[in-house]
């Protein structure tokens, strides 16, 4: 009765293909490598990646590249976070590209938080002025490969802002830094929440 | 594209397992898979906890085509997580009770009654109503029990007047009750478990839970906790919050420094321990555990109290075709939490599927978090990654661990927040 045996990678792959081919009803998709390993993940950042709140964020929908560089720099301790270090180690290079790709697949839906909606509305142009040409669609475009903005949780990414304005997280951009610093100084705090404001609001 | 086609499938699979659900209901009773396909059959699911409710969804997206009942004697379920802090005063009860509608629109069979036995060798169950029914495959998932007959003094009615508050409902009203009327400078004494028992870190964010209602309502009291074991989960992280918010207020006394339990007086609300007698004014007993009642009952538990299992599959070394999943089973060095039961849930919905379609077991990942609160803006966690290896669940050899000690204040505050994010998702998950 005891099966211990640990099924090769390509066992998996026999596994698939063999599915593809019954009428049981199986839903073979769900045994797919990747999305078996992102159901680890369900508990903390929601079904299919869309966090229910309230900051935990939602990694549904984001691009391959953002992901792959998110998982190995957690991996690696170089980006701040109070928890991913710990279990991104537990994952391969070969698991996280599997998890990328079911991550990619997923869709990204914005979740509307509270906000101030006439600070929304400076934020809009906030963002319109300072970082719309890298975070495009009110960053709710995975091609940006830079994460989500609209729609992302609001204390997730107050913390991002501020990793990044320490100096705990390196830009990748230096224009990044550029844009943020430059609002940071001609808007400061009020326009920083503006901004989040805007992001709260889940609008493009 | 390619993400409008792929929800557009889920989509229609979902309208699929909702079209399914009319059958079922009869066919189960009857317990044939009549329905002649592979893959398809009877699943029952026993208990709607964090183990067992996940489990049933699971196992309905995995195969849409089976016959998923999930027997659950409660319209609602109340989570422990969360139940210590309505205790400290800042919670309500409704934000931890949960219900079984969405179960049955996603095409389980619901039912709300008590299982009376399980006969493993016919396949079939009897419910406490008289009804039977047959399976192909069960999942147990029962919780713990509470083991009365170890320490003196106490019996199945102590939870009456020395609540345990470690089932949640009317259990963590009680005890959050008899805090709220101790008198000025009084004493909260909690017995703490030996191990194993569900929740490792319950017992202690419980404490820091009290601490802070008595903080601001009782500042004079005290909180005398005596062990019933020598070390505790995230130790150093909890004594170094209680320090840091509490000041004196608590006192933890391990297990050899006198800790261990002799007898309880209950009517007269006496700890006799080697430590010395203690006339507290509220006693939270939390007593030694072992796996649910029907666990025991059906023969699924070896001298540890706990169901031994295939720890790929989670199916029962003892009795084919049942699978045993969250606190009732013996998984490794996964702790028994809510988080585990759910990812325990998934493996054993996916290998079951799988093995009712004659297809190979596979082996996924397991994860289990536990975030506790010291303050409501002060939390740690614990985590951890397991893999399948060699016949055993195994922790992932580097990762995981507990919150770094010494943390800013700032990011205690987070992953307090985080703490309820968990909480969010995993419900959703699990009841959604
Ligand atoms: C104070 C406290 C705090 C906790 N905090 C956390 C936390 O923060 N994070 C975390 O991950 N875990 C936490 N836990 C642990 C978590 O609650 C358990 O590990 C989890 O509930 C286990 O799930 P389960 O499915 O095994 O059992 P349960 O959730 O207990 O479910 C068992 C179900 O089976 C039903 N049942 C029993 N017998 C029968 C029968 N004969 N017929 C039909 N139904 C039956 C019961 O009614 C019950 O609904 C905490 C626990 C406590 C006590
Ligand atoms: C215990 C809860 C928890 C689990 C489980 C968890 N995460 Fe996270 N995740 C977080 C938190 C909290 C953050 C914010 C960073 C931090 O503080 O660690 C985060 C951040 C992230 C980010 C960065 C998002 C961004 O926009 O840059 C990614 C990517 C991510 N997690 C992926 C994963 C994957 C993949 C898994 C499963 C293998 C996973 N997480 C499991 C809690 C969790
Ligand atoms: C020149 C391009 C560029 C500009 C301008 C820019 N960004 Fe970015 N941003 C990026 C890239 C690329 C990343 C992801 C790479 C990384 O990890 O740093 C990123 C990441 C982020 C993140 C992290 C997301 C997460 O999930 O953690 C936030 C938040 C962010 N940007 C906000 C802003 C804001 C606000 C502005 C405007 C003030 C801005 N960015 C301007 C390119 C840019």
């Amino acid at each position: 009765m005891k099966n211990t045996k640990k099924p090769s990678l390509k066992k998996w792959m026999g596994v698939l293909l063999a599915g593809g081919m019954m009428a049981s009803g199986i839903a073979q998709a769900e045994f797919d490598r990747g999305t078996m390993l992102a159901n680890t993940c369900v508990g903390c950042h929601g079904i299919n990646g869309i966090s229910d709140g309230p900051a935990i964020p939602s990694i549904g929908g984001m691009s391959e590249q953002y992901f792959i560089d998110s998982m190995k720099e957690f991996r690696a301790g170089e980006r701040p976070n109070t928890i991913m270090t710990r279990l991104a180690k537990a994952y391969t290079d070969q698991d996280i590209a599997d998890m990328a790709k079911y991550f990619a697949k997923q869709k990204y839906v914005q979740v509307e938080q509270p906000h101030d909606p006439r600070a929304a509305q400076l934020g809009q142009r906030l963002h319109n002025s300072f970082c719309d040409r890298c975070h495009d669609a009110a960053g709710t475009n995975p091609e940006d490969d830079s994460g989500f903005l609209s729609g992302q949780m609001r204390a997730y990414l107050e913390y991002s802002l501020q990793d990044y304005m320490s100096g705990d997280r390196e830009y990748k951009e230096s224009r990044m830094k550029r844009e943020l610093e430059s609002m940071m100084n001609r808007h400061g705090d009020a326009g920083l929440q503006q901004l989040l404001d805007y992001y709260a609001s889940g609008k493009e | 594209m390619k993400n409008v086609f792929s929800k557009l499938t889920r989509r229609q699979m979902i309208q699929l397992a909702a079209a399914g659900i009319a059958a079922p209901a009869a066919l189960a009773l009857t317990g044939c898979s009549t329905t002649g396909r592979k893959g398809a059959g009877n699943v029952v699911v026993i208990g709607g906890g964090f183990g067992g409710s996940a489990a049933a969804k699971y196992l309905k997206r995995y195969n849409p085509e089976l016959n998923v009942t999930l027997i659950e004697p409660n319209k609602e379920y109340i989570t422990c997580p969360g139940s210590n802090w309505v205790i400290g005063g800042f919670h309500e009860m409704k934000q931890i009770t949960h219900n079984y509608n969405a179960a049955k629109k996603n095409g389980i069979n619901v039912m709300h009654e008590t299982v009376a036995s399980v006969d493993p060798d016919k396949q079939v169950i009897k419910l406490a109503s008289g009804k039977t029914m047959a399976y192909d495959k069960l999942v147990v998932s029962p919780g713990i029990d509470f083991k009365w007959d170890v320490h003196a003094g106490v019996d199945e009615n102590t939870e009456k007047f020395l609540p345990h508050a470690y089932k949640a409902g009317d259990q963590t009203l009680l005890l959050r009750d008899q805090l709220q009327s101790m008198r000025q400078g009084g004493t909260f004494a909690m017995v703490a478990p030996p191990n194993p028992f569900r929740c490792p870190p319950g017992p202690y964010e419980r404490v820091g839970m009290v601490a802070h209602y008595l903080k601001q309502n009782n500042p004079t009291a005290k909180i005398l906790i005596l062990d019933q074991k020598n070390a505790f989960s995230k130790q150093g992280l909890f004594v170094e919050g209680w320090e840091l918010n509490y000041g004196q207020m608590i006192e933890h006394v391990k297990l050899d420094d006198g800790g261990k339990l002799r007898s309880i007086d209950v009517k007269n609300k006496t700890i006799d321990a080697d430590y010395g007698k203690v006339k507290a004014d509220v006693i939270n007993y939390i007593p030694p555990q072992k796996a649910g009642k029907l666990a025991v009952a059906t023969g699924l538990t070896n001298e540890s109290g706990y169901c031994p299992i295939n720890q790929q599959t989670f199916e029962s070394t003892i009795h084919k075709n049942i699978h045993v999943i969250g606190d009732a089973c013996i998984a490794g060095p996964m702790p028994k939490s809510g988080h585990s039961a759910t990812s325990q849930a998934r493996s054993c919905a996916a290998n079951i599927v799988l093995a009712m379609a004659g297809q190979e077991p596979i082996s996924a990942k397991n994860v289990n978090t536990c975030y506790s609160l010291v303050t409501p803006d002060y939390a740690i966690s614990v985590a951890a990654i397991y893999d399948f290896q060699d016949g055993k669940i195994v922790s992932v050899p580097g990762s995981g661990g507990v919150s770094p000690m010494g943390a800013a204040p700032d990011v205690r505050k987070m992953e307090a927040i985080y703490t309820q994010g968990w909480y969010n998702s995993i419900a959703d998950e699990v009841w959604g």
